[in-house]
């Protein structure tokens, strides 16, 4: 595998390696923060996954009764109902306002609806079907509901999805590519701080030899010269007292107080 | 950081509709509808002389105006344009595909629904949804 093969290109010193270390043990917190993110942001995105389809769900049935409810009016307050209508169309009164909710550090965008200023429709229907055009407004409002709901869920999700990758990819580049290169880093210095080592040692003991060679020679030596030094002395004591014994037999011998 | 300072300058956002006349016109009488100064509406009406191209330019006028948040759509008209609403991915504005009234709600073509479904594992979805 290339990964395993993978290290960082550093000078392997005791200092780099306790670097390297301390690199490692940050990757590894990294790599466990991130895990838990990533398991958070996928119980959310689970979650929101169920509540779309549930929502999806009652939009049809909202719809369904809001396009009813429009034909109810139709009936009631004529055809030209909706001739009104899309005259009498100025500025929104229903709009969207958007907010973020956080979630493990994702900015979820969350929408929601609010009614501003009066409507222009309150005369259509004046003249007959007034309440079946409200009813039909009502319902309209109800399905919007429904639709900015999903419209939140379905943001989120694609944040969430978005995200999710991201999160997913930093996992897996921190588990695959930076933990194991600072790995076989650590391995690398250690093994060529040991190799550092015996060769000192094998130095040392190298030394040593020479030393202990060096010594007994020495002490050979020493012991030569001792052995030689007694030689002499014993010799020469030995010299001296023949010397001496010469001189006491000539010194007796020239003697002439001697008698015999 | 500069995500949380946009999202509250959009305060307050619009709701686009690419839709049947029916369907618009219920929308509006909830007050949803816009004009601006230009006589620029928030709405396109599609009916039997509308243009795909006509529709295709409006989609895209709606997902790159800054005051909208959601765009409505038939989904028989999102189904004209497929390719341009599947190639759509940024979360906001969000497209919601909606039902109208004479032409029944098929999730299965449903560009998020269809990846909700890839993700989902697709039983759950598929049975909730018949």
């Amino acid at each position: 595998m290339s990964g395993q093969s993978q290290r960082l290109n550093v000078v392997p010193t005791v200092t780099v390696l306790g670097v390297v270390k301390a690199r490692l043990v940050g990757a590894t917190r990294g790599h466990a923060l991130l895990k838990k993110k990533s398991d958070a942001l996928t119980m959310q995105f689970r979650q929101i996954l169920k509540k779309i389809v549930s929502t999806k769900e009652s939009m049809g049935t909202i719809m369904k009764s809001s396009s009813f409810a429009l034909t109810e009016a139709k009936y009631v307050a004529g055809e030209n109902v909706k001739h009104v209508v899309l005259e009498n169309v100025h500025s929104a009164s229903l709009k969207v306002r958007s907010r973020t909710e956080n979630v493990a550090g994702v900015k979820l965008p969350k929408f929601e609806y609010f009614t501003e200023g009066e409507t222009k429709n309150d005369l259509t229907g004046l003249a007959r079907g007034g309440q079946q055009v409200q009813a039909c407004r009502g319902a309209y409002v109800k399905a919007i509901e429904v639709l900015v709901e999903l419209a939140s869920l379905q943001t989120s999700f694609l944040t969430l999805d978005d995200a999710i990758k991201t999160t997913n990819r930093r996992v897996n580049a921190l588990e695959n590519v930076v933990k194991p290169r600072l790995e076989n880093t650590i391995s690398y210095i250690k093994g060529e701080l040991d190799e550092l080592e015996r060769e000192d040692f094998f130095r040392l003991k190298k030394i040593q030899g020479y030393k202990k060679r060096e010594m007994e020679r020495q002490v050979a030596a020493a012991k030569h010269f001792a052995e030689e030094q007694v030689v002499g002395k014993v010799s020469m004591q030995k010299g001296i007292s023949m010397n001496a014994a010469h001189n006491l037999l000539t010194t007796t011998a020239k003697d002439e107080d001697i008698i015999f | 950081m500069a995500n949380r300072v946009q999202v509250p300058s959009r305060n307050s956002a619009l709701i686009a509709m690419i839709a049947d006349e029916d369907t618009i016109t219920g929308f509006l009488l909830a007050g949803v509808g816009n004009v601006d100064l230009r006589r620029k509406t928030n709405y396109l009406i599609v009916d039997s002389k509308t243009t795909v191209k006509q529709i295709e330019d409006t989609f895209k006028e709606f997902t790159t105006r800054e005051d909208i948040a959601i765009v409505l759509i038939s989904q028989y008209v999102a189904n004209m344009i497929r390719f341009l609403v599947d190639s759509y991915n940024k979360p906001v504005p969000a497209i919601l595909e909606i039902p109208s009234k004479d032409h029944p709600y098929d999730p299965t073509h449903d560009s998020v629904l269809s990846r909700v479904k890839y993700l989902f594992s697709a039983e759950s979805v598929a049975s909730e949804r018949r």
